[in-house]
């Protein structure tokens, strides 16, 4: 099973999944798979990914049709923001009359 | 084949036996039979995922067959549990249709199978469920789930490799003349589901020829490809007569079980 689709184009082109968990709020990848098309994609994510009650909604996504950072541009892409904690929204006093925040 | 209703099997197989743990034990069989069968794909798909797909089914085939069976030792009275019914039994003490037991052949020809099956028992569970025996309805009530994904699984497929290539069309046809002959004995009513339709148990067999055709018609069509027109094939597994196929999964079904009786894991 290579992910090579492009150098074997026999081979199911590979799909990523996205699983939505009974309380969970959104979509958390939850692997890859191989599948013909998207409605085989989709089936064999419910089989894959959702044996043991994971979840209520499946997304699944050409892992071709995802554009990546690059682990190489990781320091420009991410360092900068490290020092700049002012970002972070803990320099304001709340007021006692605020509620419910 | 209507016209060998009853027969001699009848009175040497099981006189304890009351109806309703016979038609359990029908169901029970088809279940278990065509669960040994799937999983004999499991490491030999086309694909991993494929692999999985049919390990799922065939999981949720050995639990509806587990329920049945459990049923049926009940019913019996005799204190033999699913283990014992599913282990302990001859071939021709075996009542499974023909259908579940034939090879797999090629994938095509499984898909074909699992098609015909499918599409039967989503109509047979789906009336079960009002069965006046309530294990039943409750087993009913559960499996309907996992066989309407059996039968969306095999639609799948028998839809792709039918309207694919050149190749897959033929195999596709091919897999689908080789089961349509066996699928008749689905829907053979007998004087053991006459009984037990009288009293609310069973569902009447022949009732479910008209929307199982009317489903398998819809997705042969959509397969552009040409349904069998073949001549039904004798049947007889609900009377315990099989194909040379059923003895060699039995003996792998159930060699472990017989060669270390009573053993626990």
């Amino acid at each position: 099973m290579s992910d090579a689709g492009a150098a074997h184009p026999r081979e199911w082109p590979l799909w990523e999944v996205f699983v939505r968990g009974r309380r969970g709020l959104s979509h958390v990848h939850a692997g890859s798979l191989h599948a013909p098309d998207a409605a085989m994609a989709l089936r064999n994510a419910r089989d894959l990914y959702t044996r043991r009650q994971e979840g209520v909604s499946i997304w699944v996504v050409p892992s071709a049709g995802i554009v990546a950072s690059s682990p190489d541009e990781k320091d420009a892409f991410f360092d900068p923001a490290a020092d700049k904690v002012y970002r972070h929204p803990t320099f304001y006093e709340v007021p006692d009359e605020v509620q419910h925040l | 084949m209507t016209a060998q209703r009853g027969g001699w099997l009848d009175a040497v197989r099981r006189p304890d036996l009351p109806p309703a743990g016979e038609y359990a034990l029908r169901l029970a069989d088809d279940a278990l039979v065509l669960a040994q069968r799937t999983a004999e794909w499991v490491s030999a798909a086309p694909e991993m995922e494929e692999d999985v797909a049919l390990a799922n089914i065939a999981l949720d085939l050995l639990g509806q067959a587990r329920s049945l069976l459990t049923r049926a030792g009940e019913l019996e009275g005799r204190g033999r549990d699913e283990d014992a019914l599913a282990s302990h039994r001859t071939e021709r003490e075996f009542v499974n249709c023909q259908l579940v037991e034939l090879p797999n052949g090629d994938f095509a020809r499984t898909m074909a199978r699992l098609l015909v099956f499918a599409a039967y028992q989503v109509e047979l569970y789906s009336r079960l469920t009002g069965s006046a025996d309530e294990v039943l309805a409750a087993v009913a009530a559960k499996a309907v789930k996992e066989v309407r994904y059996h039968r969306d699984h095999a639609t799948q497929w028998v839809v792709r490799l039918g309207d694919g290539t050149a190749q897959s069309a033929a195999r596709m046809q091919a897999g689908l003349d080789a089961v349509w002959p066996h699928a008749d004995e689905l829907f053979e009513a007998d004087e053991l589901t006459d009984a037990l339709v009288r009293t609310g148990v069973a569902v009447d067999p022949s009732s479910l020829l008209a929307p199982w055709s009317a489903y398998v018609g819809t997705v042969v069509e959509q397969a552009t490809l040409v349904r069998p027109d073949v001549t039904a094939l004798p049947g007889g597994g609900r009377r315990g007569i099989h194909t040379e196929a059923l003895a060699p999964l039995l003996a792998e079904l159930q060699h472990i079980a017989r060669s270390h009786p009573g053993a626990r894991w």
